[in-house]
């Protein structure tokens, strides 16, 4: 990592860490939105953009992630750092489960994407059959300590969320950058670019991208967690539902496939448009249901025909930060 | 001193079409064989059951004294088996020297061990000079020798050449038979090539095993392989006259 790369970050750090000392409610609010999806889009790349394995399901560790914390917090008072032991491995399970099954199997490509996003849907309906979670209506957790932090139960104002999520941001990018340093990022990326050619070199194939599922699917229950704890409540038609996948695998595509910064960058682009666009629209006095899925939709367009690798890397060149 | 690798009544078929039929060779270590036939005869359906791509229906394949058949490919290479593929497979994305140092993680310790391998050899093919640059952006030649430099990282006894020449100019073809030389001298790499340029075949190979409908018609040294009355009828009749 160069100099500049290391300024731009501590710059970056310095301002993130600042803002809730001069930010509005409404602007704290949607600064933990962009780093909550910085943070999903981040563990979703170690799968696609690392490994070159297409997930279009991560809902499911979303969902299954904020169900087990908020789940024991709401019948035995368990808190979150705890439950989390349960959602990481209860995610690992899945993850291992869909992995095996499409690796052991020869099943890649749009076929992997399929069986991710048939895991997904098939547990959205099966939580609609779980009494003990609420069913179809809903698990909620008691919203109270509005005002103090109380870390140890994840209950407290919204700074204390933002800051939750700013340090699982900073921390799902350190070890990404990591990642891709180490022999596992190598590997990663070798099969993503070629994979017969990957055995070819001595890498079991199947071996490393059972990591890479499961790493992204441990990572992304931490976002579960922190989802179920931050808006208190959970349906398994939305916590589950394919768009919540879309909503966080669009940063890093809009961002970079595969960069670091890029997952930070798309979260970033598409939740202040996507705020901006519906704000603008409310001022106005105008209500369009579905505007921000159109929204969305249009900017992938516009990147997808003028940026295809993502903004990040054709901004990086700009900065000189890359050759 | 039993071979290093030993191809031992071997058999593959694909729904009923016989590709190899019983065909039987070994590799020396330190030999270079050259694997020769006219198209369809089955080189490279032995190159896979070599390299474990393919698993052989009947007979054995072994290297240093050991069973390989059915192992998997990373098994093949973690063995000590590097090939190349006919059909350049880079790391498009990555840059020379990450290609390269993909391949030298198979045995070295860590990253930067792997690293400094790599660049010894990315040095040796003479890709020195563009070892930053993303593979993608290789000419032909240069993506072949990325291909072999690749193999090599992973420290191979046996390198096993898939058509490596084809697309060169006869410059550069000269230029990695003088490559391929050098490894096999100065480091008694053992190689077994496929290949269909004569020119490369006859001036690299010490050792060429002909293969036709998937049985090994001849072996030998090369000058006695192109005198070979089957060979001349099956494969070599219009090149014999040169």
């Amino acid at each position: 990592m160069n100099l500049r790369i290391a300024g731009l970050l501590a710059l970056l750090a310095a301002a993130l860490v600042a803002l809730p000392l001069v930010a509005s409610p409404y602007v704290l609010s949607v600064a933990t939105l962009i780093l909550y999806f910085a943070y999903a889009g981040q563990a979703w790349n170690v799968m696609m953009g690392f490994a070159g394995q297409l997930s279009l399901g991560h809902s499911l560790y979303v969902g299954l992630a904020g169900y087990a914390s908020a789940g024991l917090f709401f019948h035995y008072g368990i808190g979150p750092w705890a439950g989390l032991w349960l959602a990481i491995a209860l995610c690992t399970a899945a993850g291992a489960a869909i992995g095996f099954l499409a690796f052991r199997f020869g099943i890649s490509g749009v076929y992997f994407a399929l069986l991710t996003i048939a895991f997904a849907e098939f547990t959205r309906i099966g939580f609609d059959h779980i009494k003990w979670l609420g069913g179809p209506g809903g698990l909620f957790i008691k919203v109270s300590q509005r005002e103090t932090w109380d870390l140890a139960n994840l209950r407290g104002t919204p700074e204390m969320f933002y800051y939750v999520m700013l340090a699982l941001a900073a921390g799902a990018f350190v070890l990404c950058w990591l990642l891709l340093r180490s022999r596992a990022g190598y590997y990663w990326q070798a099969i993503r670019e070629n994979e017969e050619a990957a055995q070819a070199l001595g890498i079991n194939t199947f071996r490393w991208k059972m990591l890479a599922v499961v790493v992204s699917a441990a990572m992304t229950s931490l976002a579960g967690v922190f989802f179920a704890f931050y808006y208190n409540n959970l349906f398994p038609e939305q916590v589950f539902h394919i768009s919540r996948s879309i909503e966080i695998i669009l940063g890093p595509i809009i961002g970079g496939i595969g960069t670091l910064f890029g997952p930070i960058l798309g979260a970033a682009v598409l939740t202040v448009l996507a705020d901006g666009i519906t704000e603008l629209l409310a001022a106005l006095g105008l209500e369009i249901p579905g505007v921000k899925q159109v929204f969305y939709g249009l900017v992938l367009l516009v990147v997808v025909m003028f940026l295809p690798n993502g903004i990040w890397p054709t901004l990086a060149r700009r900065l000189g930060l890359s050759k | 001193m039993s071979p290093l690798l030993e191809v031992a009544t071997v058999s593959k078929s694909f729904r009923g079409l016989k590709a190899v039929t019983e065909a039987s060779f070994d590799v020396a270590k330190g030999d270079i064989v050259g694997l020769i036939g006219p198209n369809g005869a089955g080189k490279t359906t032995i190159f896979n059951l070599v390299a474990g791509v393919l698993a052989p229906d009947h007979g054995q394949v072994r290297f240093a004294g050991r069973r390989i058949d059915g192992l998997r490919p990373d098994q093949v290479c973690a063995a000590g088996i590097g090939r190349t593929f006919q059909i350049v497979k880079p790391f498009a994305g990555l840059s020379v020297l990450d290609n390269v140092t993909v391949g030298a993680l198979q045995r070295a310790q860590g990253v930067s061990a792997a690293k400094r391998h790599a660049a010894k050899i990315v040095e040796r093919l003479g890709l020195g000079a563009k070892r930053e640059l993303p593979a993608s952006s290789l000419t032909l030649p240069d993506r072949k020798r990325l291909e072999i430099a690749r193999a090599l990282a992973t420290r191979p006894q046996l390198l096993l050449l898939d058509e490596v020449m084809a697309g060169l100019t006869p410059t550069e073809c000269d230029q990695m038979v003088g490559v391929f030389r050098e490894l096999n001298r100065a480091e008694g790499l053992t190689i077994l090539l496929i290949e269909h340029v004569m020119r490369a075949v006859m001036a690299l190979a010490r050792h060429i095993v002909v293969l036709n409908h998937g049985e090994v018609i001849s072996r030998g040294a090369p000058e006695e392989v192109v005198r070979d009355p089957a060979v001349l009828e099956c494969y070599l009749g219009e090149e014999a006259e040169v």
